[in-house]
């Protein structure tokens, strides 16, 4: 399988995608590591005429320590991030969720802004940022704005970033400890998830998320409540999927995803402690 | 994103086009400057270009892991990998794995003396995956041997032996 022709662009930094973005509008698409991208164009359901390769941006790769949070650079791939010892020690359940992803061919080239930006219901990375409330940062010809992880996933496979702009960074609170925990179900090796729930205590507040119980990652809501009004874990992962439209698909119908989004709330829960 | 009906007449017209873009890769440790495509997968770069045969196309889909070869050092899946991405980049497929012409590589070795494949069309693409694994993580569970291979399909299914070549060749007991 061949993509369409389109040419090709190398970008340097943020700033030059920005002003290349600017310049082709919708016609293209920025590329990173490409395991979502690429994919797509080669069974053509992506078909953009121009891509500018991000991938050299090589000041975006990184795991910083900014006090309060972690900032990590959109270009981060995400066998850096299964491995990096500041990520593992102080938002451990990020580092596991990345190592999670795909297998280790895809995890040596796929970007976390990449997987964000792509807005995949079905990926991992996009549910772990959403439960630990983490900060999507996007430039564009204007400037650079921050945007909170529950405003970011708009629709299938749409995200709230503009068609000039570009994801630089995201940013997750520090949740150190053994509070936390990822459920992925998957029946062969290196699938997505049928479902995914990731589970996090982030301050004060236990935080729910679930993966392919919608269009976007959606935040356990209703789960949180329960928790919150001292409900315990068995009782408040049966609201797992209250309020969610579970897609249907070969692998399982929405009633099937409803009861696994309960019975892996309730692991997650009872495995985290929370 | 174009979708549907729509898409097919619009990519026709589009496939015509064919402007190229100069790259410059080292493969197995020769560098290598040619005109290609940017569309060109560096899977068939690899292949049609280079006459490096040994990377095989299993799913093109980056599902089996058969046209596994490293690009600086780490493994990946040149079906999911444009040739303009590897450009001033440093790939060693299976071809250059070995240190002659009359010597096998040492994961080579340990599957030709473990009985490591049946049909052999996945073999090139395990070997790769294989020793980027080791390079990660040089004593390996046979646990983490399964699960650092995942994303390597066997069609043979010939998994048990193709784990104890890989256990073999990082100086472990064998299972």
């Amino acid at each position: 399988m061949i993509p369409a022709a389109f040419d090709y662009v190398r970008a340097h930094s943020a700033q030059e995608a920005i002003s290349l973005l600017s310049e082709y509008g919708d016609e293209a698409k920025l590329l990173a590591g490409g395991h979502s991208l690429l994919p797509m164009m080669k069974l053509r359901l992506a078909v953009p005429t121009v891509l500018i390769d991000i991938g050299r941006v090589d000041d975006l790769s990184y795991v910083r320590d900014q006090g309060d949070h972690l900032a990590i650079g959109a270009l981060t791939k995400h066998g850096f991030l299964e491995t990096n010892a500041l990520l593992n020690s102080e938002c451990p359940i990020l580092a596991h969720v990345a190592s999670k992803v795909g297998d280790p061919q895809v995890r040596h080239r796929g970007t976390i802004g990449g997987s964000l930006a792509h807005s995949d219901s079905a990926s991992d990375l996009p549910a772990a940022v959403l439960a630990l409330g983490g900060t999507i940062v996007a430039q564009g010809p204007n400037g650079v704005r921050e945007i909170s992880s529950t405003d970011f996933f708009t629709g299938y496979f749409e995200s709230s970033l503009a068609e000039d702009e570009m994801l630089t960074e995201i940013r997750v609170p520090k949740s150190p400890g053994a509070n936390w925990n990822y459920q992925k179900f998957n029946r062969r090796a290196q699938d997505w998830a049928i479902v995914g729930v990731a589970a996090v205590r982030v301050g004060n507040s236990t935080n729910v998320s679930l993966v392919n119980m919608g269009s976007t990652p959606i935040r356990a809501e209703a789960v949180e409540a329960a928790l919150k009004a001292g409900v315990n874990a068995e009782e408040a992962a049966l609201h797992a999927a209250d309020d969610t439209e579970p897609p249907t698909d070969l692998n399982a119908s929405p009633e099937y995803r409803a009861h696994l989004a309960r019975v892996l709330t309730k692991r997650a829960l009872q495995a985290s402690g929370l | 994103m174009v979708l549907g009906g729509y898409a097919s007449s619009f990519v026709l017209a589009r496939d015509e086009k064919g402007d190229t873009v100069e790259i410059s890769v080292t493969v197995n440790g020769d560098t290598k400057t040619d005109e290609v495509e940017p569309r060109t997968l560096l899977v068939y770069y690899l292949r049609e270009e280079l006459g490096l045969t040994g990377t095989n196309v299993g799913c093109d889909t980056s599902s089996c892991g058969a046209c596994t070869v490293h690009v600086n050092g780490e493994s990946v899946k040149s079906c999911t990998m444009l040739a303009v991405q590897a450009d001033g980049q440093e790939v060693l497929t299976i071809e250059g794995l070995a240190p002659s012409a009359t010597e096998l590589h040492p994961m080579q070795e340990s599957f030709r003396e473990n009985h490591g494949l049946q049909c052999g069309y996945c073999t090139p693409g395990m070997v790769m995956a294989a020793c980027s694994l080791l390079k990660e993580n040089p004593s390996p569970t046979e646990i983490e041997v399964r699960e650092g291979l995942e994303g390597n399909l066997c069609r043979c299914t010939g998994y048990h032996n193709i784990v104890k070549s890989v256990l073999a060749c990082s100086g472990q007991d064998l299972l």
